[in-house]
């Protein structure tokens, strides 16, 4: 088994992620808030969401996928990642339909780079998880259902 | 100890000869023995596969299912096939004695005639003749091992870690080993384990970095072939039973990384690939028409005795199903012609084990019985007499369950009771005593906690619907492989081809519309939330209390809902 994350993480004590990345100098602080879009994190509808972030109706694609789990094991760390193979993808946003804000996460994909991120996001319920991407000024989406159960009864 | 050809028919006689008190169709059925045992060999490499045994070291009755609806792209098709549906469709003919293990039909009359099934040392000796008509066979076990009985809960498992490692288990995967906790899964595996049995499962990885927790699959050479067993354990286990018993396991179905793992095995020298795995047949079934490159799905957790595999096409070719049914009643026996590095042809059969017509393996029975012999007073207490017959097993309420619902009523005050759709479970044949023991082959379980809850009305039913979804969704891959809820003093209509949420209507209490704004007292048992830990006493201790009380169990009709588009489905009769 590869240990080489856990210990590297253990190495850097308290701090976590966003510290250690932080203190190696690979992301400044500011860097976190330059994309912060209020009136898209805000949205209570995916039309909302989807103009705030000047999606208008993205093109349903194949080449953008979801890996998220069927059925959540914990609603509230709900893993989702996306992949985009279009070519200059620029943008990543993930937004859950059912959830009371609809926007989860959104990435700046900087010039050159592979366009697969993954965070976790937390769900109240049942819902259709979207993946918009905006790659050569277009945008693009896909969705996965990930269900949320109140658990227990199995075989 | 191995025993050749001729040894083992003479055993046969010997147990022919003792049935000679017994109903004449067993003296038949004893002479039919050497056909329904002496497979002949096949091919070079053998897998011998038990799933689901529930902790069951000793014989018992199991009844299958008369409901086991099938619905969307799985109407009609195994395993959704109930009674002389499931006969005609696998080519058995009614009234023999394959027919009552494949099914429910006149159970009591026909599990009297051919007694108990299952039972280690009966298994054992099996194992041990098909070993030794099959140099090399492995034995790999789906799961589901370690819980379902007394002494499993009390030896923390202990019981049947040493059974399968007499047994000769190779390879397992996991489902409710999981809820003896994290840390006594991974003891056993480092100490127990060791260099005797290696458990794997492609999908249980860590939460926070996706490690993985065991390995994906292992090789094993057979006869010069090398042969790759890859571990799929059960997808839902952090959500079906309760997540803090694994808090740092993430599970899921993971399609791409199982594909990952088989293309990983075949570039490491593998010339049979296949799939030891706890999804369910459904959801088995489903990633065998995706994944490519497996030459069969060994399955479990949905209790399904098929006797013949499913041939499902795939982009790479074909990918063998089977599921081989629970409580120690089946083996399967599979033999693969693999030539020139591929499987060219096989040979598969769900063997039943009759523990009248497979003499008990000494070895075994010694074991089970030292191993027993401290908690045989406690297992033996009489409880009530039962007039009829108690099974848990269908897609709906079943008499035993029902029995269960009715206590939790009675003891605990209740006006609604609701019990887990657990598929385990032995069956009790009318007239015969309700033991301890019987008891907590329903119900013994790392977290068997009542609760007595105030619920809403609207609460109810999203219970409900919740379950029916996990039971009934169109795809196999959102569904959990247990059955629907229990339900004692509320009744129901249920579509299950409606969408989620619509299901469930009509809902009434003694007559009366159950209404979403008004509580109700609701008892149940095996909560799932750490809140929950300790939250009421055992589950066995009430249903104990209400069986000493009753004295003598009537028959019981149980609770069903009324079914709505399931006229003529062939998963029910």
């Amino acid at each position: 088994m590869d240990n080489q994350r856990r210990d590297a993480l253990k190495a850097g004590g308290g701090l976590g992620v966003f510290g250690l990345l932080a203190a190696a100098g690979l992301i400044k602080p500011e860097m976190a808030f330059a994309a912060w879009n209020k009136d898209a994190f805000d949205a209570k509808t995916m039309d909302a969401a989807l103009a705030a972030i000047g999606a208008g109706k993205p093109a349903d694609s194949a080449d953008v996928q979801i890996t998220a789990p069927d059925i959540a094991e914990n609603g509230a760390v709900v893993p989702v990642g996306v992949v985009s193979n279009i070519a200059n993808t620029e943008y990543v946003a993930i937004m859950i339909e059912k959830n009371p804000a609809m926007l989860a996460a959104s990435f700046t994909i900087p010039a050159g780079t592979l366009a697969d991120v993954q965070t976790r996001v937390k769900m109240g319920q049942t819902s259709d998880v979207f993946a918009v991407v905006k790659a050569g000024g277009k945008f693009y989406v896909a969705k996965k259902e990930v269900k949320v159960t109140l658990g227990g009864c199995g075989g | 100890m191995s025993m050749n050809r001729r040894e083992f028919l003479q055993v046969l006689a010997v147990a022919a000869a003792g049935g000679m008190t017994l109903h004449s169709d067993f003296a038949r059925a004893a002479q039919g023995a050497e056909k329904l045992y002496d497979l002949p060999p096949f091919g070079n490499v053998s897998l011998l596969h038990m799933t689901d045994c529930h902790a069951q070291l000793l014989p018992i009755y199991f009844r299958e299912p008369n409901v086991n609806l099938g619905v969307g792209s799985m109407l009609g098709k195994a395993p959704h096939l109930v009674g002389e549906l499931l006969l005609k469709h696998f080519g058995i003919a009614p009234g023999s004695i394959e027919a009552h293990a494949f099914s429910y039909l006149d159970f009591s009359a026909a599990a009297r005639t051919y007694g108990k099934v299952g039972g280690f040392a009966h298994l054992a000796t099996l194992v041990k003749r098909m070993k030794a008509s099959r140099p090399g066979a492995l034995l790999l076990d789906g799961g589901d091992t370690w819980q379902g009985s007394g002494t499993a809960l009390w030896t923390n498992a202990q019981d049947m870690v040493d059974a399968c490692k007499l047994l000769g288990v190779d390879v397992m995967t996991l489902h409710w080993e999981s809820t003896y906790g994290a840390e006594r899964v991974k003891e056993v595996e480092e100490n127990d384990f060791a260099g005797h049995i290696d458990i794997v499962a492609q999908n249980v990885k860590t939460t926070d970095f996706e490690d993985p927790v065991f390995k994906p699959y292992v090789i094993r050479n057979i006869n010069g072939v090398p042969v790759a067993i890859v571990g799929q354990a059960f997808p839902y286990t952090p959500i079906a039973n309760p997540r803090w018993q694994t808090p740092d396991w993430s599970f899921g179905i993971r399609d791409d990384e199982m594909q990952q793992a088989v293309d990983a095995a075949r570039a490491e020298g593998a010339q049979v690939v296949v799939v030891l795995s706890h999804n369910g047949m459904d959801v088995d079934l489903k990633m065998a028409s995706r994944v490519t490159g497996i030459d069969a799905i060994f399955g479990g957790h949905t209790h399904d005795g098929m006797p013949a595999p499913t041939v499902v096409q795939n982009p790479g070719g074909k990918t063998l199903v089977t599921n081989a049914g629970s409580n120690g009643k089946f083996l399967g026996v599979m033999d693969f012609d693999v030539r020139d590095g591929k499987v060219v042809d096989f040979r598969y059969k769900l063997v039943p084990v009759f523990a009248n017509l497979l003499p008990a393996d000494a070895e075994m029975s010694a074991f089970i019985d030292k191993v027993r012999a401290p908690f045989l007073e406690k297992l033996a207490e009489p409880l009530a007499l039962s007039e009829g017959l108690l099974y848990r097993r269908g897609n709906f309420n079943g008499s035993w369950d029902q029995l269960i619902v009715d206590a939790l009523i009675a003891e605990m005050d209740a006006e609604i009771a609701f019990s887990p759709g657990f598929r385990w479970g032995t069956t009790i044949l009318p007239g015969d005593t309700i033991t301890m023991e019987h008891l907590l082959d329903q119900t013994a379980i790392t977290y068997p906690w009542t609760t007595l809850t105030e619920m809403s009305g609207e609460m109810i039913k999203t219970v409900l619907e919740d379950v029916a979804d996990n039971l009934f969704n169109p795809d196999p891959y959102y569904q959990q492989g247990g059955d629907m809820v229990r339900v004692g003093g509320l009744q129901y209509s249920f579509d299950p081809n409606a969408a989620m949420g619509k299901r469930v209507d009509n809902m009434t209490l003694k007559g009366r519309r159950i209404e979403p704004g008004k509580t109700y007292k609701v008892a149940g048992w095996a909560p799932v939330s750490e809140e929950a830990r300790d939250s009421g006493p055992a589950v066995w201790d009430v249903v104990a209390g209400y069986l000493r009380s009753q004295k003598v169990v009537r028959q019981i009709t149980p609770n069903m809902p009324q079914l709505v588009g399931m006229e003529g489905n062939p998963g029910m009769v």
